[in-house]
């Protein structure tokens, strides 16, 4: 169990606490790919990340989510439409907005110490003593303080999740962006990494906008669920997601949860039938993927 | 070697069979040579064909007996390592910079990657006689030659290495603040390094082979010229012990550049 993050008077979270937030919104977005033929992956996307609040977005695999993901980090320019952070429109990367992407992006060539401490350190912001101070604290808050030496290649997977994480969180994004963060993890390393996440967040909320693919673990972490259409992919319906904080696993029995989850299945499930009936290639993946969640409404 | 290791014996699991491993796969290493030395003896001896013309290997130890305190043979290996050193450290201090130029860099990239597409093929040794009308001294062509075979391999390996790097790595490094000089040192130099020993390792192989032929066609000393001597003046055992020489000097430089480039990469060793 992921205890230090749960009780919090220990100093730990210097970092957190100071943790500046900020409000996204996303208007109109689209977004094409290609000549001929064009394909068009966004259409119309509209969304609002709000402050402090954990946004999940949940959505068939490969509708787009990491096209929005990419154009709110400022990777990709929308073709048409208004990303903007705080009213300021996003006109590139910068460190109020991270990502974690979907495979580690950890350098390989430095060790996690040097990997979580690159931010600060290329910035030039902190003294070497308070950077060393403050990267052990972090690691330390998920359990890395003992890998601090050890090179990416020489972590499990979950590590380098927590890692990554914590590679993030040193920098004091206004913006946590993660893209499905989790997949490809096995399911019990999913589950407590999925309880990391959550605590972190409960600790000292922040906006984050968490991808996924999975239907429990969005309503587990989301404070808000936003459902995604198939390609090209627009926002179907958002559902703000009342269950208490601090989440427990046990809430995925609950009445409510349960509710959450029928009438978040129910619009994918139709979502799967439009894909279905126009015949198009991914919409056996569509249904294979909610199918199985979809059978006992 | 005693009885066959159990699986857990007392203190470290694990550590006895591989040296149990490691001895008797040193144990038949020794046995093959010395099974080949034996029959390039005898067949040597008894005249086997092909074999019969051959020195045997207790002239050649005797030749390499008396080379051994010749000094000229010392000046020898001296001449070829010094063009090696040239050449090869010319390579890489001209094609490192280069590669990562063109691999880093499109426009650059598409201006002069067609020439070096053009060159690559040509074997270096191809290049001998042009490169004795480009240059006033032997000693200059043949330092050139040996450069070239470097050369190429270096550009092209670390193109390809640059070009491949993750875009991940990239914008990552780019969102957490990095300057275009970070991105540089910190990200595309080290991503490109494994590419880099790797050029490095298949490049001092291909200078071995280009300057011990550079030798024999135009050089006045060096391994690949005692031993084309050698062959011109009847010494044959002499032939051998170059032979062999060029075989050591070119495990030499490729042991150096293996731990080398195992020092400069720590993050991919397995454990």
């Amino acid at each position: 169990m992921p205890q230090p993050i749960v009780n919090g008077q220990n100093g730990h979270y210097h970092v957190l606490a100071q943790a500046a937030s900020a409000e996204m919104t996303v208007e109109n977005v689209r977004k094409s790919y290609g000549f001929h033929p064009v394909v068009k992956v966004l259409d119309d996307c509209s969304l609002v990340l709000e402050n402090r609040k954990l946004t999940v977005l949940i959505g068939p695999s490969g509708c787009g989510k990491s096209t929005l993901i990419n154009i709110l980090a400022g990777y990709d320019m929308p073709d048409s439409g208004k990303v903007t952070i705080d009213g300021q429109p996003v006109r590139g990367p910068g460190r109020d907005r991270l990502v974690v992407f979907q495979e580690t992006a950890l350098f390989p060539w430095m060790t996690t110490f040097q990997n979580v401490s690159y931010g600060p350190r290329v910035r030039k912001e902190m003294g070497k003593e308070a950077l060393q101070a403050e990267t052990m604290k972090l690691l330390k808050l998920v359990g890395l303080e003992a890998f601090a030496d050890k090179y990416p290649s020489q972590l499990s997977g979950g590590m380098m999740r927590r890692a990554e994480l914590v590679r993030a969180l040193i920098n004091r994004p206004k913006v946590m962006l993660m893209d499905e963060p989790f997949r490809g993890l096995d399911a019990m390393t999913r589950e407590l990494m999925q309880e990391y996440y959550v605590r972190l967040f409960e600790t000292k909320p922040g906006t984050n906008l968490f991808v996924t693919t999975e239907i429990d673990e969005a309503i587990f972490l989301a404070d808000r669920l936003v459902i995604m259409s198939n390609r090209p992919a627009s926002i179907r319906k958002v559902i703000d997601i009342n269950l208490p904080r601090p989440r427990k696993f046990q809430m995925l029995t609950s009445k409510e949860y349960l509710g959450y989850k029928r009438d978040a299945l129910e619009i994918l499930h139709v979502e799967a039938m439009k894909a279905f009936a126009k015949g198009k290639q991914d919409a056996a993946d569509f249904m294979e993927a909610y199918s199985k969640t979809a059978g006992n409404p | 070697m005693s009885a066959p290791p159990k699986k857990s014996t007392n203190g470290s699991p694990g550590k006895k069979p591989q040296r149990f491993l490691r001895d008797r796969s040193a144990f038949r290493g020794c046995f093959s040579i010395i099974v080949f030395l034996l029959i390039w003896e005898l067949g040597t001896r008894y005249g086997l064909p092909i074999l019969k013309a051959i020195p045997p290997p207790s002239a050649v130890l005797s030749a390499f007996k008396e080379s051994f305190v010749d000094p000229a043979y010392w000046g020898d290996w001296g001449s070829s390592f010094i063009r090696i050193g040239l050449g090869f450290i010319l390579a890489q201090l001209i094609g490192i910079p280069m590669g990562l130029l063109m691999g880093t860099s499109r426009f650059f990239r598409e201006l002069s990657l067609p020439v070096f597409e053009v060159l690559r093929p040509i074997p270096p040794l191809a290049w001998v006689p042009a490169s004795a009308l480009f240059w006033p001294t032997p000693e200059m062509s043949i330092v050139f030659v040996t450069f070239l075979g470097a050369f190429f391999v270096t550009i092209l390996n670390i193109v390809g290495g640059a070009r491949s790097i993750d875009a991940r790595f990239i914008r990552a490094a780019v969102s957490l603040g990095s300057s275009r000089r970070d991105i540089f040192w910190r990200i595309v130099l080290p991503a490109t390094l494994p590419s880099i020993i790797v050029a490095l390792t298949v490049g001092i192989g291909v200078c071995w082979n280009t300057v011990v032929a550079a030798e024999m066609l135009a050089g006045h000393s060096g391994l690949g010229f005692l031993t084309w001597r050698a062959y011109v003046t009847f010494t044959y055992p002499l032939i051998v012990v170059g032979m062999i020489s060029i075989g050591i000097a070119g495990y030499i430089s490729s042991a150096i550049i293996r731990v080398l480039g195992s020092r400069m990469t720590p993050w991919l060793k397995t454990n």
